[in-house]
């Protein structure tokens, strides 16, 4: 596709400066480990690859959370959005995962979405953690603003942390933002958020070389429970 | 009174079934176990259907009519049984007496629950719903709070650890990863639900001393069994499997008002009630189905109806005395920690993997070798309705 640099200069918006996010390992409740680690914009089409069978789940709003990440994904890898940025988990190599938010200015934080890819091992409580980690201990922001999509997101996020109500309207519009201060994510920080630093390099190296995803059916079955029929 | 037989066992997979109604559920249990009877077109006498919950969940009640109509079973007998968790094992003693007094010949006994439709904390207010009302309900109480209180209690008095639970939960979920109806088919590691830090997400605290794995799941399912006289039986397809014993016992609603609150007559009383009418002693068992909705109760019950002394459940379960090829495997289905708790399915469904056990027909990661005779418990309330069955395998 053609691009007009100096119109694609005034379309691309500006970055905030984002220091990394230092990839962690967590232990799983099946003994298995989870790389969390940041992605880059090289390894959007692989994880699109995971999003996408997840369009069609309408169980747990999953068909709205994966729309709406696609997008975010695309305009991350072709630079329409601002200051985005991505933590994916990885079990042996394999997407289990994916979360991601903005910087909306240097000291407020835009939540935008957490999908957990297989479920019932509290990925999705695991991957929010850390990008409340990212938000709070590496971009060293003073709220991040946060809504749900999902009952289960209410549960994880509002009543477990907990976050507070705020009249403030969220960029993914419906209702308003609940907002997480460095307050509040400093004191749930010893109940939800862990890992261990450095990866192992050999965990780690598996993770870089390759996301690999589960096929379309697994993928389905896993999210939407539809063993054994 | 006659000798009554299972002779037919079905059951769905457990979990979150959001395609299928209530009836649905029961309707697919039902047919598994007509089908396995092989009863073809013949009908059947009566049906029971053990629920806990239609009323509340599915704004639904009387649904064994419903069933009988959705399974063209007319004029069949029909009958809903509420006895809260203890739903399931109610219908089927209502079954047993009914075959076993001449009054019917061909029962089907079904337990079905849909809990799934409601959220987490909605589910765990309407199984509340079976304590006391002002002298529990009103404070606030839960069934995993009372767990945890008897937890603790359990902890104080026997010495009762974390260990201890952690490997009924690994053993059950071991299990449950095995069983394909199960609801929960994961095995967990000891490092990722205990050791490890991140266990504190992993395996948060439910109801101190409980954790996350130490509960079972809040689930959808059902669970059916056929029931004839064992006269009636000539030239059997399967080995029938006869319910030899059974007993039932009621205890105080509240804990409170025991004078232990860790002792669990009705489970004890239930239990001997079942072994005397079996002329069996506990060690004549090969294989029980426990109501393990928390890890605990698989330890106390082990005790109670006389597996082990009391103290000695959770050393026997760390031992690995209630594994497969220990001295008596207990929920090698995973039990309600894994296979999940329907609840009104519970009672019939513990009966459908004790017949599987007796009739030797289970892949050899489960199966209890060369089982003749199994209990099973089912736990209404908090221990204060308790029904006990023993069923024994029976060579025509």
């Amino acid at each position: 596709m053609p691009i007009d640099m100096e119109l694609e200069q005034i379309l691309r918006p500006h970055q905030y400066p984002m220091p990394p996010y230092p990839p962690k390992v967590i232990t799983l409740a099946n003994g298995k480990k989870m790389v969390v680690r940041q992605a880059s914009r090289e390894d959007v089409p692989a994880i699109l690859k995971s999003v996408h069978p997840c369009l069609f789940i309408e169980r747990d709003y999953y068909d709205i959370v994966s729309a709406r990440l696609y997008g975010e994904l695309l305009a991350w890898y072709r630079h329409r959005v601002k200051s985005e940025y991505v933590i994916i988990g990885q079990v042996e190599g394999y997407l289990v995962g994916v979360v991601n938010g903005r910087m909306e200015t240097e000291k407020v934080g835009m939540s935008y979405h957490t999908l957990a890819i297989d479920r019932g091992l509290r990925i999705g409580s695991h991957l929010f953690a850390a990008k409340m980690e990212y938000h709070m201990e590496y971009l060293g922001q003073e709220e991040v603003l946060i809504v749900a999509e999902s009952p289960i997101g209410f549960r994880r996020w509002m009543i477990e942390y907990p976050l507070k109500p705020t009249k403030i309207p969220h960029e993914l519009g419906g209702g308003d933002s609940w907002v997480l201060t460095r307050e509040t994510y400093f004191a749930a920080k010893p109940r939800l958020v862990v890992g261990d630093r450095p990866v192992p390099q050999e965990l780690l190296d598996e993770a870089m070389a390759e996301i690999k995803f589960a096929d379309e059916d697994a993928i389905r079955e896993r999210i939407a429970g539809l063993k054994g029929r | 009174m006659r000798d009554v037989a299972v002779i037919g066992v079905g059951m769905i997979p457990f979990g979150r079934r959001d395609e299928d109604t209530l009836l649905d559920m029961l309707a697919y249990a039902s047919l598994h176990a007509l089908d396995d009877a092989g009863l073809g077109d013949q009908g059947v006498d009566a049906v029971y259907v053990g629920n806990m919950g239609a009323g509340i969940l599915q704004h639904q009640t009387a649904i064994a009519s419903s069933l009988v109509d959705r399974l063209s079973l007319l004029p069949a007998a029909a009958e809903t049984v509420e006895n809260g968790p203890a739903s399931g094992g109610s219908a089927v003693k209502n079954g047993l007496l009914a075959v076993a007094s001449g009054y019917y010949d061909t029962v089907l006994v079904v337990g079905g629950e849909k809990m799934r439709e409601v959220t987490g904390w909605r589910a765990t207010d309407f199984v509340a719903t079976m304590t006391h009302p002002l002298a529990e309900y009103i404070y606030g109480i839960t069934l995993p709070g009372l767990a945890g209180m008897f937890t603790r209690l359990y902890m104080e008095k026997y010495g009762i650890t974390r260990e201890h639970l952690i490997a009924v939960a690994m053993k059950n979920q071991e299990m449950g990863a095995l069983n394909p109806y199960a609801h929960v088919e994961m095995a967990l590691s000891r490092e990722g639900i205990y050791d490890s830090p991140h266990s504190i997400v992993n395996n948060p605290v439910v109801a101190d001393p409980l954790h996350l794995y130490d509960a079972c799941p809040v689930s959808d399912g059902a669970a059916a069994l056929v029931l004839c006289p064992l006269e009636k039986i000539k030239k059997p397809a399967k080995p029938p499997v006869v319910i030899a014993g059974f007993g039932q016992a009621t205890d105080t609603q509240t804990l409170q008002e025991r004078e232990d609150p860790t002792d669990l007559k009705a489970v004890t009383l239930a239990a001997q009630q079942a072994f005397e009418m079996a002329k069996l002693k506990p060690s004549d068992i090969h294989v029980a189905e426990l109501h393990d909705a928390f890890t605990i109760l698989e330890i106390a019950e082990s005790e109670h109806v006389g597996f082990f002394k009391k103290g000695e459940g959770g050393k026997a379960a760390l031992m690995g005395k209630t594994r497969l090829g220990g001295t008596i495997p207990i929920n090698m289905s995973g039990g309600l920690k894994a296979r999940g708790h329907p609840v009104g399915a519970t009672g019939v469904a513990q009966v459908v993997d004790i017949v599987h056990q007796l009739r030797h027909e289970l892949p050899k990661e489960r199966q209890v070798k060369n089982a003749q005779n199994g209990l099973t418990i089912n736990f209404g309330g908090f221990g204060n309705n308790v029904l006990a069955f023993v069923l024994r395998r029976v060579e025509l």
